[in-house]
């Protein structure tokens, strides 16, 4: 099956070369300057390390890590809702830090370590997130919850570490998690649900429990 | 999005020689604004040059007591480090107010201060933007305006710069460290930075085809008390209608820098002289000449304001 997709996505991108090629010709300059340049491609092999596995895909370069996780590796779990970094459905752990997984490349990730839902807890050893999120009802559909506990497991480690929010009193003393600090550097998840109140106790409970 | 190659140089000088190569390049090193623009086809590189790996990444004292910033350092590293938190907090203030945690996880220094406007005409490929294609008009002119400048802009584009960072830059007059497609290097002061738009708002700073922004310098602290003070239409993950970014020194001297009101950070010396006079004296000054639209004619008393509040709490 991935090699039907390759096989696809590799002839779209050579009609889209030469169509390029071609229009590089219309100018001498630029033609100039084209055989100068390193060749390059529009597909490459990448190495992904996801959940503590390697995965070689070839990709087109444009694809995003979000689609390569599902798309390509077939790892729904990590959601994919507005596509631009507004919703945070996305949310995925790169060398243990929370971002964005649809406005990033996948082929800018070599070889980094990737953690997801799916990485997190199994259903008989739940994350102690994963666990609160159950137990205090933080969610109506489902939805937004990967990328909201993925953000959750990164904010507590980013509080842990001493940094400091928007909200921050003093940007010289350690942090306490409140829950306008919480909801603070919680901002990029979005519940269109509106589960927030419960979304929070989970997260609280877990920052105490840390603290 | 349209295809592109991809490339990962070996030292910045070959990362501007690559993309003086080719005119179609754009840098990418978080990719929160270029993805971004690049999935509805705003952007259309046609090579990607990644400056991610080439040790731009540390933050360094300089010899004169300042701190060099290199140009992928991430915002989230940059608002935490201690020596920011401790003597720059007007821009650990700048960059935690603003965007996501995850954002700010990816997006860098030198991206931040060449992300592109949030003028909703520029978004809407439908719609004619100088911006976005030069000459085809501008559409915020007589459109919905409540976002955007009151001051500096143009007949051409009447887009604000959106980035809070840059305003504590332009405040702590930061200077922005290049390499030239011929391996030359320069030092631009940040007021020299952006140009204003005139009747070419897609072209939105001084630097050079194949440029790259290798790091941003910060002269040596200026004590003093430092606050951001950003307002905006939720209480967080928004861009500003008006941010004020300050340092005022006990005897009520100090800066003042203002975003969300003009095409570049906004900052006039002349002006923050009045700072001991108040904050209606500095915002006269720094604000005249201002054009507002009729949606967004409030910024200039939102502004008055907000240094008021900030001025007030610096005597606090």
């Amino acid at each position: 099956m991935e090699n039907s997709i390759d096989i696809k996505i590799s002839r779209r991108n050579l009609l889209k070369a030469g169509a390029a090629s071609a229009t590089a010709l219309g100018t001498s300059t630029m033609s100039a300057a084209q055989s100068a340049a390193p060749a390059h491609n529009l597909t490459t092999t990448v190495t992904l390390q996801v959940n503590g596995r390697t995965h070689e895909l070839a990709l087109d370069v444009r694809t995003s890590l979000l689609d390569a996780l599902r798309e390509h590796l077939h790892m729904t779990g990590t959601k994919k809702g507005c596509d631009h970094g507004q919703c945070g459905a996305c949310t995925v752990l790169l060398d243990g830090r929370r971002i964005n997984a649809c406005l990033t490349l996948a082929v800018m990730h070599d070889g980094q370590q990737i953690t997801t839902i799916e990485g997190l807890g199994t259903p008989g050893a739940l994350h102690p997130l994963q666990a609160a999120f159950v137990k205090h009802d933080g969610y109506q559909c489902g939805y937004c919850t990967p990328g909201q506990i993925c953000s959750a497991v990164g904010m507590l480690d980013e509080a842990a570490s001493g940094m400091p929010s928007h909200v921050t009193g003093s940007l010289t003393e350690r942090p306490l998690l409140t829950p306008e600090e919480i909801r603070e550097r919680m901002s990029g998840n979005i519940c269109r649900c509106g589960a927030y109140s419960n979304i929070l106790d989970a997260i609280e409970d877990v920052a105490e429990g840390k603290a | 999005m349209r295809s592109f190659t991809y490339e990962r140089p070996g030292t910045d000088a070959e990362a501007a020689a690559s993309a003086a190569r080719e005119p179609r390049t754009r840098f990418i090193a978080g990719g929160t604004n270029l993805l971004d623009l690049m999935k509805i086809e705003v952007e259309t590189p046609v090579h990607l040059v990644d400056v991610n790996g080439l040790g731009l990444d540390r933050i360094e004292p300089t010899g004169d007591g300042g701190l060099r910033i290199g140009a992928v350092v991430r915002n989230a590293d940059l608002a935490a480090h201690d020596v920011v938190r401790r003597d720059y907090a007007v821009l650990a203030r700048a960059l935690l107010a603003g965007a996501s945690g995850q954002i700010r996880n990816r997006a860098t220094t030198a991206g931040n201060l060449l992300q592109r406007t949030r003028c909703p005409y520029f978004y809407d490929t439908n719609q004619p933007c100088n911006k976005r294609v030069p000459g085809s008009g501008c559409s915020a002119i007589g459109g919905v305006s409540r976002q955007l400048a009151v001051i500096g802009a143009s007949d051409a584009c009447i887009a604000t710069h959106p980035s809070d960072m840059a305003v504590a830059m332009r405040l702590l007059d930061a200077k922005i460290e290049t390499v030239r497609p011929d391996a030359t290097r320069r030092v631009i002061p940040i007021a020299d930075f952006y140009r204003p738009p005139d009747g070419t708002p897609h072209i939105e700073t001084h630097l050079a085809a194949g440029e790259l922004i290798t790091a941003v310098v910060l002269p040596k602290p200026l004590g003093g008390k430092h606050l951001y003070r950003k307002v905006r239409d939720r209480a967080s993950f928004a861009f500003a209608l008006v941010a004020v970014a300050a340092v005022v020194q006990d005897d009520g001297t100090g800066r003042v820098a203002l975003g969300g009101v003009a095409p570049q950070p906004w900052r006039s010396e002349a002006a923050e002289a009045y700072l001991p006079d108040g904050a209606a004296r500095v915002t006269d000054a720094l604000l005249s000449g201002a054009k507002p639209t009729p949606d967004n004619g409030f910024k200039l008393t939102l502004a008055r304001r907000a240094l008021g509040s900030v001025l007030m709490e610096a005597r606090a």
